[in-house]
């Protein structure tokens, strides 16, 4: 299970963009969270991939509370999310080569010995020709970096993925080329979903469930 | 096709400062009646490294008449910004065009001077929706001061005043009738860029693009990151700006239904060419797309089959001889490999 109780985020204490957010995935569960622009959705894809520590609310990760975020998140729970976010030029290190972005995850856990096999396999999967795999970041396309970081986010094999409008930015073709991807992944691992996006279209073909901003949070607060 | 590849040197110029003063033919596609933007075999290559060449854009053509909206569509990569940097006078120095970018009054965008076109172009005569308003706007100077900002720079005053500009009280009036033409709130407009929702940074943005009342309209990909709603209102605004007071409107965008919504006429890009130009009717109902391509596009939206294109487009530097789409098409054969279809009768494909 990947449950998030009572959480209240954001980055401002004293104004959160997240109040008293409930969400609860089963195993293999994918979830379509919509919500308009701007309303602390993002923020709250961030405390489900531990990169945000909320100031109220617990995470719980397959029966165990989380209790740091970040670096400080214990490595096991960590790696067992993967997330993809909306822009790729703002979540890719542009003088990387793109063999090295995806296989980051890999060097970060002291995992290089399996980077060569693990990247050949992942970047086929989302369809990166071998001779883009050599280009730095900033020499390819928004959506080419964006399939590059979806590869990122699947080499650890996480159990839970988090896509926080993953396709926003991409034409028609690659956003069903990725969601593609992610289902054949999940279908592969078991892996659970929590997408996030504005698109009600997109997510009800994607998800099994798809869940509104305002069904999620207690007195949403609105200016 | 006559015109010149630009693999040839003929007909390539270098981006930026070229002689000015061009004032076009004097007959056709001038005047009065003539199309706001004519668009006639234009290309844009950039110069690598090693003499490489990266072709971006390649002979592209098609006229936009006032009350118009085109819709140009395509994935990132296919050129379609690079298209419109172009019109705009904003390729990086690298680059060399080929063809033409008339405008009504016969200037040819591609020729003008960084003089011209900063002076009598961009915002005058070309009124730009930029693709991230909240980047576009300068961050701690509040909407009203952008307005007033450039209210004072494009609109003339009505009676003389000191150096042509307009001031005070009717400067500060000007702004707000600029603002309420975009449906921008007056209440808001004391509001600094990050303290506007993503819907009235577009709306200040467009206020911005519609100040100098210029005939031609062109938004960068107007609608990205923009949820549902709020990409429906945002392109009704921008058709209500266009269609009603005899404005084109040039919309660049990878979001097909925004295309759906408001385009008279789409062009769809890929690698670097426009494959298919047809009446938006026709391409998103029936007949329905006639390019591969296209077809393939429409195909892939959550609305219809989900599916998508398989492999990915080629590099711009290394396009293959034959069509660009064959590596991916189910109906390629040998003549496609071989021969570039050109553009003929509003397709690019041997077997359309
Ligand atoms: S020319 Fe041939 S390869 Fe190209 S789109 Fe048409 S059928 Fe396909």
């Amino acid at each position: 299970m990947l449950e998030l109780t009572g959480i209240t985020a954001g980055y401002d204490r004293r104004a959160p963009v997240v109040r008293g957010a409930h969400l609860a995935l089963r195993p293999g569960e994918s979830l379509g969270l919509l919500g308009p622009s701007g309303c602390g959705k993002s923020t709250l894809a961030r405390v489900a991939a531990l990169l945000h520590r909320p100031d109220r609310g617990t995470v719980t990760l397959d029966g165990r509370a989380v209790t740091g975020y970040r670096h400080r998140a214990p490595r096991d729970l960590r790696t067992s999310v993967g997330v993809v976010f909306q822009q790729p030029r703002l979540a890719a290190d542009p003088r990387l080569r793109l063999r090295d972005l995806v296989a980051e995850p890999l060097r970060a856990t002291g995992r290089r010995t399996e980077a060569d096999a693990a990247v050949a396999e992942l970047t086929e999967r989302v369809g990166l020709g071998r001779d883009l795999l050599t280009r730095r970041a900033h020499e390819v396309s928004d959506g080419q970096l964006q399939r590059a970081c979806l590869a990122r986010a699947l080499i650890l094999r996480p159990r839970w993925l988090v896509c926080d409008e993953m396709t926003a930015m991409l034409d028609a073709s690659t956003t069903a080329a990725l969601v593609r991807v992610v289902e054949e992944y999940r279908a592969d691992t078991g892996a659970g979903l929590l997408a996030v996006g504005h698109d009600p279209v997109l997510l009800a073909r994607w998800c099994d469930r798809t869940t509104h901003w305002d069904e999620i949070v207690d007195g949403t607060v609105k200016d | 096709m006559t015109r010149h590849h630009p693999a040839d040197a003929a007909g390539v110029r270098p981006a930026g400062p070229a002689p000015a003063g061009d004032p076009g033919p004097a007959g056709s596609g001038t005047g009065p009646g003539a199309p706001v933007l004519a668009v006639d075999g234009l290309s844009v290559r950039f110069r690598m490294r090693a003499g490489r060449h990266v072709e971006a854009v390649t002979g592209a053509s098609f006229r936009l008449a006032p009350g118009e909206c085109l819709a140009l569509v395509g994935e990132s990569g296919c050129g379609k910004s690079v298209l419109a940097s172009a019109l705009l006078g904003l390729l990086p120095g690298n680059a060399e065009t080929a063809g033409s970018a008339r405008l009504a009054d016969g200037l040819d965008l591609l020729a003008a001077d960084e003089r011209t076109l900063a002076r009598t172009v961009r915002g005058r005569r070309v009124g730009l929706v930029p693709q991230s308003p909240a980047a576009h706007l300068t961050p701690v100077r509040t909407i009203r001061a952008h307005l007033e900002e450039t209210v004072r720079e494009l609109v003339r005053p009505a009676v003389p005043a000191p150096r042509g500009r307009l001031r005070g009280d009717a400067l500060r009036a000007a702004a707000e009738a600029a603002a309420e033409r975009a449906a921008f709130p007056a209440g808001h407009l004391d509001r600094y860029p990050h303290e506007l929702s993503g819907g009235l940074a577009q709306r200040a943005a467009t206020a911005l693009a519609l100040v100098g009342d210029a005939p031609l309209l062109l938004a960068d990909e107007p609608t990205t990151g923009l949820d549902r709603e709020l990409v429906h209102r945002t392109v009704d605004e921008l058709r209500a700006h266009t269609r009603d007071v005899g404005r084109a409107l040039l919309m660049i965008t990878h979001d097909l239904a925004a295309a759906e919504r408001i385009a008279d006429t789409v062009a769809v890009m890929y690698a670097g060419r426009i494959v298919e130009l047809a009446p938006a009717a026709a391409f998103f109902g029936a007949p329905g797309p006639r390019h591969p391509y296209a077809a393939g596009l429409l195909d892939a939206l959550p609305e219809r089959a989900f599916t998508p294109i398989p492999g990915a487009p080629p590099e711009l530097g290394a396009l293959p001889p034959g069509c660009a789409f064959a590596a991916r098409c189910a109906r390629a054969d040998d003549a496609c490999r071989a021969e570039r279809p050109a553009l003929t009768e509003g397709v690019a494909c041997h077997h359309a």
